[in-house]
């Protein structure tokens, strides 16, 4: 089978990795870069437990190939926290108890980070429309969405 | 010989605050490792080939070709595995069956679903497993099948077992049936208490089959040893239950095998059945090498879970001013391919929150075409709860009568007889149904097109075989080795709060862990509500166990008698009047000296938790409904219930929360659905919706203790209950915005829209 060789940054690293060509990069995080912190929930894009961001922008990493990686740069959950200080959500999202199982909070981190990128002071309705495609099934959504509320309170200083 | 402890009233430092769970960090940095995370060297994949056919007779399969293709290890079929004898086993809530057991992880004769495993190849990698799969042929006799409930208890209906005549009927009957089994509760005379009756309501409900959903699919990864010795990782329940069948289906010792559960992406009692851990040790034995299996998302929904879809039949009656004289209901509920549905439980928890003098309930347990059904969060209960709240409420408003005021007034108390066998002791739900009328929420005034609901729900909750150990380390920490899996409410931190109070040390001082199978001895599956009450009463019991050998301790190294030494506050102190006095010796004092005064000292807990408490909860919705589009958005939620007392506050919302949306899920959206030709047609989270942020408002929740008195802490547990009153409670908000009852779940945008024009009068 042929393999190609892929360049691109993984949370500011350098990385070079072969994958085959129908690989995915959920596949290569996983299996070749041993970062299992992205999960899969489907595999076909409907769950967002797979969420990472590619130059940016948030993407279901089950859903684009490895090769496409090619010269880009890809930030996933291991790359939120830095050195021994948790990003604030990951801080909210503790201190609000938003997680059960855990299984979907990498993707819900990443998409959440991505949000608050965006629109620094989100609605609890926006909150709730932009993480719809990230699915739950442990918690109702409720404390989520109230830790990410409280997490924009403190990024916005107010 | 069980175990009961007595709740005491006390004062508490720990439990009842909200400390951070102590698998919080790894969870939010992606350290948690889950079933799919793990790997060992020279690992191959192991994948599954499945029945193309909802119904078909094996006639032959021919490996032959896909054991040639260059990369495949090894592949295993029904050869590979012994054939076994009728069994039963507890797993779970539900009784599993080993010469069924053995049939659904590989079929034998037939194949009784689309999905049904035929044959699994291990290969160095996925693309030559998944290409050897296409190289197996089977050959297939198709039969006719069976997906309906009703249709397949018909006498003329496809057979799936020529060999099963429904029990619990007399005489035996002479034709065999896919009704397995027939049970009946029964209280009183029912046909006496009709007569009793000015109102009597009957109705006929059905409830498609819906899916655990967990977002974690099935994951394990089996190592098998020259020597006969197998260790599996996987993503479970109950591990030790694993083990135990494992061990049956492969008959080895189960001393050969060890079972490290991992982090699990929930389960909500689908992940308390084996699927492909015994195939992945089969694959590695023959392959001399580790294998590890993933399921897909496709294979979950069509091989896992689901749990049972039912026809419900509810008749009931009362007396003008509301005294229900009668409850009857009929259960068929689905239980798959195999026999072995929640029919039992769900027929126990059908009326079980009134207190009623004439009750029959006859259930059926009938085998159709779909994947066996597994446990789903008070297995059974929704969908009887379902019928019978819905019954409720129309019986109310026939009668004029507020719908928690009815309730009330026909309430379960201590005292009340069920008809199941059990007489409550102290329980709360007059105190739920009363914290929910004076509930804000309650009195929330209503806009055009808007409705509100209420229902109510009842869990037994159970105990069982639960182990714990407690080490007390060299500098005065606590490590807790806990053996029920922390299905991820957090009951980890629960048992560890627990500890910690009892020992009178801050919560930060105790580690808990769940242990593999070779740390502790057998733990039942976390199931039915059981793990912070069974292995919290372990962990006090391990805790009490190693303050009396600390008091001991001291009491040597003090040299006074034993009972002039108390335990308080953390510390080894004189009792309060005693002639012995003495300098006070901490935790950390003692373990430090420890070693050198008689060794480590360590606390163990091997009981049988029995007391278990039952939970009640009702719950209010308002819902909106589009009459342009029959969608349902819910506007307001409410949770209201008594779970004894709450460790962790933070978690048992949490609990509520979750539960409560799960049953927003099975009333509005989630439903299999099979074609004419019996293949599943939505198998993936696309057309299988379950509810998503967008679709919810914040869920309220308001927390009743009414403390069990068979716990150290009161404890009743409270995960099962919220999945069982949001469906009728939806409905009865539907029935209260639109005038139409909703007897058909999902109460999904079509079916709405149908019904709209159907009263409107335009079909
Ligand atoms: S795994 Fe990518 S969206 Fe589900
Ligand atoms: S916490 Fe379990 S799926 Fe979200």
């Amino acid at each position: 089978m042929a393999r190609h060789q892929v360049t691109a940054t993984v949370n500011g690293d350098a990385v070079e990795f072969l994958c085959e060509t129908g690989e995915t990069l959920l596949e290569v995080l996983r299996d070749e870069l041993n970062l299992t912190g992205t999960k899969e929930g489907c595999g076909t894009g409907d769950c967002g437990a797979c969420s990472v961001t590619v130059d940016g922008r948030l993407v279901c990493s089950c859903l684009v190939l490895g090769v496409e990686a090619e010269g880009r740069s890809i930030e996933t959950i291991e790359g939120m926290a830095v050195g021994a200080d948790l990003h604030v959500l990951q801080r909210k999202f503790l201190e609000h108890d938003a997680l059960q199982c855990g299984i979907c909070m990498s993707g819900i981190l990443i998409a959440s980070r991505s949000l608050l990128e965006r629109n620094p002071d989100p609605t609890e309705s926006e909150v709730r429309f932009w993480l719809a495609g990230n699915l739950c099934r442990c918690t109702g959504y409720h404390k989520i969405v109230e830790a990410v509320l409280d997490a924009a309170r403190e990024m916005r200083g107010a | 010989m069980s175990t009961m402890i007595k709740y005491e009233e006390k004062e508490l430092k720990v439990v009842g605050t909200r400390p951070r769970r102590p698998d919080g960090v790894d969870k939010v940095t992606g350290r948690a490792r889950y079933g799919a995370d793990y790997k060992l060297p020279g690992q191959l994949i192991g994948k599954v080939l499945r029945s193309p056919h909802a119904h078909a007779r094996i006639k032959s399969i021919d490996t032959s070709e896909a054991e040639a293709l260059p990369g495949v290890k090894a592949v295993v079929t029904r050869d590979d595995f012994p054939d076994l004898a009728v069994e039963y086993a507890a797993a779970g809530e539900l009784t599993i069956n080993f010469h069924d057991v053995t049939r659904n992880m590989m079929a034998r004769e037939k194949v009784l679903y689309d999905g049904h495993p035929v044959a699994a190849v291990a290969a160095t990698c996925e693309s030559i497993a998944r290409a050897a799969l296409k190289l197996i042929k089977v050959e297939y006799e198709v039969l006719p099948h069976v997906i309906d409930v009703v249709a397949a208890m018909q006498p003329d209906a496809p057979l799936l077992h020529e060999e099963q005549y429904t029990e619990g009927v007399k005489p035996r009957p002479e034709k065999p049936s896919n009704i397995a089994k027939r049970l009946e509760f029964k209280l009183g005379d029912v046909e006496a208490g009709f007569l009793l009756a000015d109102v009597i309501i009957e109705r006929e409900f059905n409830t498609k089959p819906v899916h655990q959903g967990y977002i974690e699919p099935q994951a394990c990864l089996a190592s098998y040893t020259e020597d006969g010795q197998a260790e599996l990782w996987t993503s479970t329940q109950g591990h030790f239950v694993f083990r135990a069948q494992c061990a049956k289906l492969l008959q080895m010792d189960i001393s050969k095998i060890r079972v490290t559960p991992t982090e699990i992406g929930g389960g909500f009692g689908g992940k308390n059945n084996i699927y492909n851990e015994p195939l992945a040790i089969a694959l590695s034995r023959k392959s001399h090498r580790p294998v590890k299996m993933v399921m897909t998302r496709e294979e979950v929904f069509r091989a896992t879970g689901p749990t049972s879809g039912g026809n419900v039949k509810v008749k009931l009656g009362a007396t003008k001013d509301g005294k229900i004289t009668a409850a009857q209901a009929e259960l068929s509920f689905q239980a798959g391919a195999y026999p072995g549905s929640s029919v039992s439980p769900a027929s126990m928890c059908a009326f079980t929150r009134y207190d009623l003098q004439n009750v029959l309930v006859v259930g059926f347990d009938v085998t159709c075409n779909r994947p066996k059904v597994a446990a789903y969060r008070a297995p059974g209960a929704p969908i009887a709860v379902f019928g019978v709240e819905s019954v409720i409420d129309e019986m109310a408003k026939k009668l004029g009568l507020d719908p928690i005021a009815f309730r009330l007034k026909n309430a379960a108390r201590a005292g009340t007889q069920t008809y199941y066998g059990v007489k409550f002791g102290p329980i709360g739900y007059v105190e739920t149904l009363e914290a929910a009328r004076a509930h804000p929420h309650y009195s929330v005034p209503l806009g055009p097109n808007q409705g509100r609901g209420i229902a109510t729900g009842f869990w037994f909750n159970i105990g069982n075989e639960t182990s714990a150990t407690l080490n007390i380390n060299e500098d005065g920490t606590v490590t807790l080795m806990l053996g029920t899996i922390d299905v991820a409410g957090g009951s980890r931190a629960a048992m560890a709060m627990m500890v910690a109070e009892e020992l009178g040390i801050a919560f930060d001082r105790v580690r808990p862990h769940i242990g593999d199978t070779s740390s502790l001895g057998f733990n039942f599956i976390t199931a039915g509500s059981r793990g912070t009450f069974s292995s919290g009463m372990a962990s006090v019991v391990a805790a009490r166990e190693a303050i009396a050998k600390l008091r001991a301790r001291v009491a040597r190294i003090r040299e006074v008698p034993l009972e002039a030494v108390v335990w308080q506050d953390g510390q080894a102190r004189p009792a309060e009047a005693s002639p012995h006095q003495f300098v006070p010796m901490s935790l950390a004092d003692i373990a430090k000296v420890a070693g050198k005064t008689g060794g480590t000292i360590a606390g163990h807990a091997e009981i049988n938790a029995q007391g278990a408490g039952p939970g009640f909860g009702t719950h209010i919705v308002d819902v909106e409904v589009d009459r342009q589009t029959g969608a349902i958005k819910i506007l307001r939620y409410t949770v209201v219930q008594d779970v004894g007392r709450a460790i962790h506050p933070a978690y048992v919302e949490g609990q509520l929360q979750g539960g409560a949306v799960q049953g927003i899920g099975w009333a509005l959206n989630e439903e299999y659905v099979y074609g004419a030709d019996g293949i599943l047609a939505n198998p993936g989270f696309l057309d299988y919706r379950i509810p998503v942020a967008s679709d919810l408002p914040f869920i309220d929740t308001v927390i009743v203790e009414v403390p069990n008195p068979n716990h150290p802490y009161g404890v009743r547990g409270c995960g099962e209950v919220p999945i069982i009153a949001p469906l009728a409670a939806i409905a009865n908000a539907v029935e209260n915005a639109t005038g139409i009852r909703f007897c058909e779940l999902p109460m999904s945008p079509p079916r709405v829209l149908h019904a709209m024009d159907k009263a409107a009068g335009k079909e």
